[in-house]
């Protein structure tokens, strides 16, 4: 990567200062963000990491002077996606670390290293090759020229160029609702229901992990809580440094 | 673009619903079912659920044909893009809506047949099906990057769905989960893909980049080719084309087999029909980079589903398997870029959706009431249990290797001929080799099935206790299979320890599972809970499955939805093998027109 | 834009490198979820930054759907994963293993 990076080092002569400064930072927030997600070994913490590389990459709109996609970013995903994967994580009571150094596969892991490694760099070297020759400027204009600015320019190419797909996304909604209502309401049998669909922390072996030794740390209810109700992206990148550790707390106390 | 995106006034482009007509219709009858379902205080039944799913789709069906007859009737200058471009109508796309919709009325009768034999009243299985083909035309009609990626949500999230359907049942909930892991994955991979190519391209519209590439030379092209590679890999995801295909055997395998023939009808139909699309039609002019990576995947995934078939033991991974296989065959088609070629795998995948869903309904009948006897060892002499249910599967086993006076016959002909025709004839030559392996493993279930010789081992003193037949006879029938899979002859034993107890029928190769689902259903009837409830449920599973179990020469009750669905299947499938005039026909017209 | 293109285009793949690489190492189903979500965002910040660049509103636009898809996605994905889920404490793929060959 700092080899491309080096390779267009010339390309930064035309940067103004402060903008690189931020798309500096910006880089620096997303990475350690992904980082912390692929990891960090509890959920709750990937799910952190998360939230900054998403606040970083609301920066970047910002840097793009896309203010209101900038906004939506952080509303969406921090505020919805996120607090939907905390919730989740909660409601589960995934108490337990991952055991990172036990390889399903063997050998899998390098592999994967090694394809990922393969496919950036062959994106970033025929990337790099491109010098983008970017043709076709559409007639559309971009935000800064146009009456209304950003946020009209968008309404205007949702509603006109891209009205079939927004009308598509009616769609979409619709097939996410039923596939909650099918996945939440149950059976919906008439006959030989088998209820087997007792709560996790019924099971005894699983109430002798949580109150074993190793996961006494594990569970920052804590800082889920302060995530939920959190408003701004940034007191989230904050909290995570912070984050509260609740010692002894068990599975029980998340499913109750 | 749109001249109006530059003025104040916003001026909406003309919004032709006729174009997505079908779209909306299936749509609007999953609207329809949840209004009904909502309003009326108790749930809809199954058969009239399947009755609206079966009408909307045929109505779709009726205007596809009735939008295929007004788009080609002038030699394919009606074709017309409507809503700003973003979407195209032309034979193409309406012949992929007359895949679709008949293909929905298949799904929407075995659907029902298995929703009845889990005694559940889920009017909600329609509904996902109906929005889902909605989903899959509108990947066929798109003539954008974006209305692509979105028709493909729509049909992928309503499939994840369904193969969650059965989900408290742990193999459809590990299916789900692979498929959604891995669609999630080939869809972000997917919309990499449209990102670099609009940033080589400037355009995320097929008609704009087709135009630009055609007015264009790229000097430096290295963007549009890794945007063309991550497309073509994501898409490849989609339609089970190895090495992305490995989740198909799982998925296929662990999803209600209803769930799992409408999936592999339509998922493949999307997939192909979005591949002819962008790289046929739009990246037409770069088909010199991308035609050889599509002969290489076309060759893996021949040979992959070709061999791996054979060593299956469970026909619904065999199915999975010689889907591949399937999809290899139409990678021809699509790498030959040619008129023949659209055409042909726009034929093979009208004939194999039926062909494939005519075999997955024979295989939710056979599966039983649990939808888990699908060892090979269960086809073992259904022609004494249930005449109907081996012809039929020996109808569409056949037609799929391709066996003449059968619609698969003519399939594989046009893709060779079209392979052969773009001066590819290696491909040609590999397809036939794995065409000859993939007519083997059919015919082995065809020859069991019809076998009467007594089943060998220890099956005929276990058919006093049915339960056990099941379990026995396949540890009967493949003597190296149980010390293969988890564990050596004591695993057997704890598998027929196991097999009494009704909880978790045993299906083979999955005795450790088993015993671990056993002992947890045992501790949890030591907790207490409720378990004077659970004792009688047990003992009343018990009894149920000894009736739907008994393998010794009870005949096998067909629900009419689904003996409907099979006999469609089957007349199409003779019908134009015998006649397949009228059906190359249409797909040759159809090709004319992609534009 | 006063950072240059390669910059932005050189971030986004590494985000996107990354994603793939959480999901192919990662064992736990959220986690492989979330890094499905930096992949997605990789994406966005490719297209707002073409679209920046090639002077077109059309980059926005994608993003703005891609928004919506995720959304939809997640929603469809964790309801899955709770249902699943619900009666096994682990979310780990590791444990889910009934089928081979």
């Amino acid at each position: 990567m700092t080899g491309f990076l080096a390779i267009h080092a010339s390309a930064m002569v035309a940067t103004t200062l402060p903008d690189a400064i931020v798309f500096a930072v910006a880089a620096l927030i997303i990475l350690a963000g992904a980082v912390g997600v692929i990891v960090e070994r509890n959920p709750v913490h990937s799910a952190l990491g998360l939230v900054i590389a998403l606040f970083g990459v609301a920066l970047i709109f910002l840097l793009l002077k896309d203010d209101f996609l900038a906004a939506v970013q952080i509303i969406v995903y921090a505020g919805a996606i996120v607090v939907l994967f905390l919730f989740v994580i909660m409601f589960l009571g995934v108490d337990k670390r991952e055991v990172i150094a036990r390889e399903s596969l063997r050998g899998q892991r390098p592999l994967a290293l090694a394809l990922v490694l393969l496919a950036a760099v062959g994106i970033l070297l025929l990337g790099a090759g491109a010098h983008y020759a970017l043709g076709a400027s559409a007639a559309t204009g971009t935000a800064t020229n146009q009456p209304g600015g950003e946020v009209a320019a968008l309404g205007r190419s949702i509603f006109t160029t891209y009205l079939l797909p927004f009308e598509a996304t009616a769609a979409l909604f619709i097939i996410a609702i039923l596939g909650a209502v099918v996945l939440t309401k149950g059976r919906g049998t008439l006959s030989q229901e088998r209820r087997e669909d007792s709560p996790a922390g019924d099971e005894p072996d699983d109430v002798s992990m949580s109150d074993g030794p190793g996961s006494s740390e594990d569970l920052d209810v804590g800082a889920g809580e302060q995530v939920e109700g959190s408003g701004s992206a940034g007191e989230v990148a904050s909290v995570s440094t912070s984050v509260v550790r609740v010692p002894g707390a068990t599975s029980q106390e998340v499913e109750e | 673009m749109m001249a109006g995106t530059l003025l104040a006034t916003l001026t909406i482009p003309h919004l032709d619903y006729t174009a997505v007509l079908p779209e909306i219709i299936l749509v609007g009858g999953a609207l329809f079912i949840m209004l009904v379902t909502s309003l009326s205080r108790k749930s809809m039944g199954t058969v009239s659920s399947m009755g609206w799913t079966v009408v909307a789709a045929c109505v779709a069906l009726g205007f596809s044909i009735y939008q295929w007859v007004g788009v080609t009737a002038h030699g394919g200058h009606s074709a017309y893009v409507a809503f700003g471009g973003s979407i195209a109508v032309d034979g193409f796309s309406s012949m992929v809506a007359v895949i679709v919709s008949s293909s929905v009325v298949v799904a929407a009768l075995m659907e029902e047949g298995w929703l009845r034999r889990q005694g559940r009243v889920s009017p909600e299985m329609h509904m996902l099906t109906l929005v889902s083909a909605a989903g899959a035309m509108l990947m066929a009609a798109a003539n954008d990057l974006i209305v692509v990626f979105l028709g493909l949500e729509i049909m992928s999230i309503g499939l994840y769905v369904l193969a969650a359907y059965d989900y408290r049942r742990k193999e459809s909930g590990e299916a789900a989960l692979k498929y959604l892991i891995l669609g999630g994955f080939s869809s972000a991979i997917f919309l990499y893909g449209i990102a670099l190519t609009y940033g080589a391209t400037g355009t995320t519209n097929l008609a704009g980049i087709a135009s630009y590439l055609s007015r264009n030379i790229l000097l430096h092209d290295g963007l549009l080719l890794a945007g063309m590679a991550l497309l073509l890999v994501g898409l490849c995801f989609k339609v089970a084309a190895a090495p992305f295909h490995l989740w198909a055997p799982d998925v296929y395998q662990g999803s209600p087999s209803p769930a799992t023939g409408y999936m592999a009808a339509v998922a493949k139909i999307g997939g192909f029909a979005a591949l002819l699309r962008i790289f046929v039609s739009a990246l037409g002019s770069y088909r010199a980079d991308w035609q050889p990576a599509i002969w290489v995947i076309a060759a893996v995934t021949l040979v992959v589903g070709a061999v791996m078939a054979l060593v299956q033991t469970d026909v619904k991974r065999m199915l999975a398997y010689s889907s591949i296989n399937h999809a290899g065959f139409i990678l021809l088609g699509v790498a030959a870029a040619s008129t023949a070629g659209v055409s042909a795998s726009l034929y093979y995948l009208f004939v194999y959706s039926f062909m494939v869903m005519g075999s997955f309904a024979v295989v939710s009948v056979v599966g039983g009431s649990s939808d888990d006897a699908h060892s090979l060892a269960s086809y073992r002499g259904l022609h004494r249990r249930s005449p109907w249910l081996a012809w039929t599967l020996t109808l569409m086993l056949i037609a799929q290797a391709g066996i003449p006076f059968t619609t698969g016959f003519m399939a594989k002909l046009e893709v060779l001929t079209a392979s052969i025709g773009a001066h590819v004839t290696w491909l040609a030559v590999v397809a036939m080799v794995t065409a000859a392996v993939a007519a083997f493993f059919y015919l082995r279930v065809v020859l069991l099935m019809f076998s009467t010789a007594p089943a060998s081992g220890g099956v005929a003193p276990m058919e006093a206790i049915p339960a056990v037949v099941g379990a026995m006879s396949s540890a009967g029938t493949f003597p190296g299979k149980a010390s293969y899979e988890d564990g050596g002859p004591s695993e057997v034993g704890e598998y027929l320890r196991v097999a009494d107890t009704p909880a978790d029928y045993p299906v083979e190769g999955v005795a450790y599972d088993i015993g671990a689902g056993y002992r947890y259903d045992q501790r949890k009837g030591a907790e207490g809970e409720d378990g004077g409830d659970g004792g009688e449920e047990l003992v009343l599973h018990g009894g149920e499955m000894d009736g739907d179990r008994d393998s010794g020469g009870e005949a096998i009750y067909i629900a009419p939805s689904v003996g409907v669905a099979m006999a469609i299947c089957a007349c199409f499938t003779v019908f134009f093998g015998i006649i397949p005039g009228p059906l190359t026909t249409m797909a040759h017209a159809a090709t004319m027109l992609i534009r | 834009m006063t950072v240059s293109l390669q910059w932005y285009i050189g971030l986004s793949v590494v985000l996107f490198g990354m994603g793939a690489l959480g999901l192919l190492i990662r064992r736990n189903v959220l986690v492989m979820y979330m890094c499905i979500e930096l992949m997605l965002n990789a994406a966005n910040i490719a297209f707002v930054a073409f679209a920046e660049k090639l002077n077109d509103i059309g980059g926005q636009a994608a993003v703005f759907f891609v928004l919506v898809v995720a959304a939809a996605e997640v929603v469809v994905g964790l309801g899955i994963v709770v249902a699943i889920f619900r009666r096994r404490p682990d979310t780990t793929v590791d444990d889910l293993h009934m089928m081979k060959g």
